[in-house]
């Protein structure tokens, strides 16, 4: 029998989002936090270039220009109401971080630096605006330091190395959720008033990709198997920057600090497609742009890849073509001494995996997976919400990149996931404990563990002829060659095919290992099947959407329709049959025009 | 290049004692050793337990020790190892659970026991905003902020191997990162605990640890200024 075990609050996941959301909860409730990695293993550690806030430390900001950039860079999918919200609530989260004690990179005055990032400005100027908050290249290490050291300081209660494998939900409440204990193979059920959903993203499913091995959306394919939808999946950010071949990320803070991105011809590409912001251009644009370029014959060595250059030369000899100049209006130069200063990790990557030194020598770059703007629907108090009219499914949270407010529409901006985790990891917590006070403790259905056993018992029986890897390196080239930077109806169709073709092909999946203790073939297994499932709801809402919007780019439909397609998706899942609704996008103070940069 | 890959075998439920498994197989120089464990899982042995995560050296999950040294696997190549002859072992000094896994507890125990969190209860900017912080005070602990408490270091110490007890350089790092901090006014406190019998004095300077960091972390140079700390009762 199940080790059972009472709260009022569950959070699953010991990311940012997570961590943000037991602190917040633990305040007045009873409060744990389950996580299948140590949470300072979790994804938020590998975020790099900064925190967008309005600080106005530098230059003249305020949170409203902040919401434009954020609904402009959406693609005009993003939630207003929402927004205005996650970049009113940025600036004290900032405040609040630096309180905990992260210890950002500072300003001469003792006040935090911020630089340059993609899509962010000056909505009077149009020229970019320097927002993000940053720790050297690595903001998001200490952002989930500082908030596992300050789980620490509050006594936080951890779970760490247990797999959730399925919510519990009764009455149309959630009651709490079903783990397996990775040391030992044994279940646990922990009873809860209230869950919060912080599993992060479903990054592994393609095959370039700057995502942890630990993505594989467990949050998503969980609550999806019990019934409730998926929103806006087809919206997946392929940042333009990840390591040829390798998908490691590198920052975009390497273009805020004056990197240029050069063609196989040796041309400023993006001049092209974003005549002002040029290389500071949002996401979807640059990978976009790569694509059109490969098309044209224009990538290096004919191998889809491009340079990014930082070197002190060209830093420079741009910075004067741009006119760009320091806060205190003297000419922007750089030594490669400051270089290395503001992107020591970036140089540490370059040097250990390519053997380059990027104030020497440019970046081989191409676009890499990168973020889920699409995953479960919620308010922004995190309330997870799960039809056409935004019904609240009481006791059900989510939070952090696992979540679809949605702040992010079809497109993310650089720095808004870190400013999305800490906001709304905190209004979760917050929203949680307060409903987990006012609520009766659920009863728990009849067999908790059933449907979680059900699964197990069939990895664990599975002695059929699949093998994991191979499916799962099939499921890869598949998404990134057809649900990938640039769709067709053709390619979605038969990704679609491929990813059913896959998922019966894993019915007969081989798992090897029988033990108890860390058997983590097993939960490899149960990982993939995650992923298969989120693939194809993400190929499904891809093929219906016939326009182009953000990441969601349609060689067949090249423009945006907002007479058709301003409307969000949501996926329900029911055994192999995917079915498709829509809801309206919420719409305050700014009409969608055309986006250009 | 072809290579000779032995790795440490340990399955609680089946073995009495652990084993090598050798594999021969076809690798290129600059694939990651983490990449060469994956091989194994997906066309040798699925398995072939470990933890790892983000794959670039970040999350510090994959802490081993190869060919008799501490790495992180995915941030050593084989190139980097000069050899065709790759041994993958658990990192020493804690227990083995199951082949690369080994029990973290006690090492972060340790890292609790030194208050790894900014204490200072003085009221907040009365402007709602940051505490100010010079770049020269933000550069005095920059160095140990990076710390991803893999173990690297504290498994590769002589005297962590020798007992268990002794607060390892890991939690010497963090103890440093917030001793240092201009903004934290717990530093006398924590170098009470380092002061006792298990602490920063069980240190013999073998400078293992700075080698095995994959953070590049001044970890001797950073205990050295937690002994004179100590000893001198200014923080400086």
């Amino acid at each position: 029998m199940a080790n059972v075990h009472e709260f009022d609050v569950v959070v699953v996941g010991g990311g940012g989002a997570g961590l943000m959301a037991a602190m917040n909860a633990s305040k007045t409730a009873r409060t744990a936090v389950i996580s299948k990695l140590y949470p300072v293993r979790s994804h938020t550690g590998a975020a790099q270039g900064g925190i967008g806030a309005a600080l106005g430390n530098i230059e003249e900001d305020n949170p409203d220009w902040h919401t434009f950039d954020t609904v402009k860079g959406s693609d005009y999918l993003g939630d207003q109401d929402a927004i205005e919200f996650m970049c009113r609530e940025a600036v004290d989260a900032v405040y609040d971080l630096e309180h905990m004690g992260l210890p950002f990179t500072r300003n001469p005055d003792g006040r935090i630096a911020q630089r340059p990032f993609g899509g962010h400005t000056n909505n009077v100027t149009g020229k970019p605006v320097r927002r993000s908050c940053y720790a050297a290249d690595r903001t998001g290490h200490m952002i989930l330091q500082t908030l596992y050291q300050q789980c620490i300081k509050n006594n936080i209660l951890f779970y760490d190395e247990f797999q959730v494998m399925d919510v519990l939900i009764v009455d149309g409440k959630a009651a709490g959720v079903v783990a397996v204990e990775l040391a030992t193979g044994e279940l646990h059920v922990f009873h809860s008033k209230a869950v919060i959903i912080a599993t992060g993203g479903h990054g592994r499913i393609w095959e370039i990709t700057s995502n942890a091995y630990a993505y594989t959306g467990d949050g998503c394919a969980v609550v999806a198997r019990r019934g409730i939808p998926l929103e806006d999946m087809e919206f997946f950010q392929f940042h333009p920057t990840g390591i040829f071949k390798l998908g490691i990320l590198i920052t975009e803070a390497v273009r805020g600090e004056g990197g240029i991105l050069f063609n196989a011809k040796g041309e400023r590409f993006m001049e092209k497609y974003a005549p002002r912001i040029k290389d500071l251009a949002s996401r979807d644009v640059i990978s976009r742009s790569m694509y059109l370029e490969t098309r044209a014959g224009n990538d290096v060595n004919k191998q889809r890849f491009f340079y990014l250059d930082v070197t002190p030369e060209i830093v420079n000899k741009y910075a004067e073509i741009d006119g760009r100049t320091r806060p205190d209006g003297t000419p922007y130069r750089v030594t490669a001494e400051e270089i290395m200063s503001k992107i020591p990790d970036i140089a540490d990557f370059c040097l250990t995996y390519l053997g380059v030194d990027p104030t020497r020598q440019p970046i081989p770059v191409q676009p890499t997976a990168h973020y889920a703007m699409g995953g479960i629907p919620t308010n922004k108090f995190g309330q997870v919400v799960i039809d056409e009219q935004n019904t609240v499914l009481p006791g059900l949270y989510a939070a952090g990149e696992v979540a679809c407010v949605s702040v992010h529409g079809a497109n993310r901006l650089g720095t808004n996931s870190l400013v999305d985790l800490v906001v709304f990891g905190k209004h979760s917590g917050l929203h949680a404990a307060e409903y987990a006070l006012g609520a009766d403790m659920p009863s728990l259905p009849d067999d908790p563990t059933g449907f979680m056993r059900e699964q197990i018992d069939r990895l664990r029986a599975a002695s059929g002829s699949e093998n994991v890897a191979t499916l799962a390196r099939e499921l890869k080239v598949e998404m990134f060659d057809n649900v990938g930077v640039f769709r067709t109806q053709a390619g979605l169709e038969q990704a679609v095919v491929k990813v059913q073709e896959l998922r019966e092909r894993f019915k007969q999946v081989k798992v090897t290992d029988t033990g108890k203790v860390f058997n983590m073939e097993m939960m490899q297994a149960w990982e993939l099947g995650n992923m298969l499932d989120l693939a194809l709801i993400t190929a499904q809402s891809a093929l219906a959407r016939t326009e182009s919007r953000g990441a969601h780019a349609r060689d067949d439909y090249p423009a945006r329709d907002d007479a058709n397609w301003l409307k969000h998706t949501l996926a329900w899942m029911n055994g192999d049959e995917i079915s498709l609704g829509y809801k309206p996008v919420v719409i305050t103070q700014y009409a969608p025009k055309e986006r250009t940069y | 290049m072809q290579i000779k890959l032995r790795v440490f075998r340990f399955d609680p439920e089946r073995d009495q004692k652990p084993r090598f498994d050798t594999f021969m197989m076809d690798v290129d120089p600059n694939d990651r050793v983490l990449d060469l464990l994956e091989y194994v899982k997906a066309d040798f042995d699925s398995t072939l337990a470990l933890r790892r995560s983000c794959a670039h050296g970040v999350c510090g999950s994959d802490a081993m020790r190869v060919n008799g040294r501490n790495y992180l696997a995915c941030k050593v190549l084989v190139k980097n190892l000069g050899t065709d002859q790759i041994t993958v072992e658990p990192i020493l000094g804690l227990k083995v659970i199951k082949d690369l896994i080994v029990d973290m507890k006690p090492f972060f125990d340790h890292y609790r026991s030194v208050l790894p969190y900014l204490i200072n209860d003085d009221p907040l900017p009365a402007d709602g905003k940051e505490r100010l912080q010079s770049p020269e005070q933000q550069l005095r602990f920059e160095d140990t902020t990076k710390c991803i408490l893999c173990a690297a270091c504290t498994t590769s110490c002589p005297s962590f191997w020798s007992d268990a007890n002794y607060v390892g350089p890991a939690a010497i790092v963090n103890a440093h990162r917030f001793i240092f901090d201009s903004r934290d006014k717990a530093g006398g406190k924590r170098l009470n605990i380092l002061n006792e019998q298990f602490g920063v004095w069980r240190c013999r300077t073998a400078f293992n640890c700075t080698e095995a960091c994959p953070r590049d972390i001044h970890i001797t140079q950073a205990i050295a200024e937690v002994k004179r700390a100590v000893n001198t009762g200014r923080i400086e």
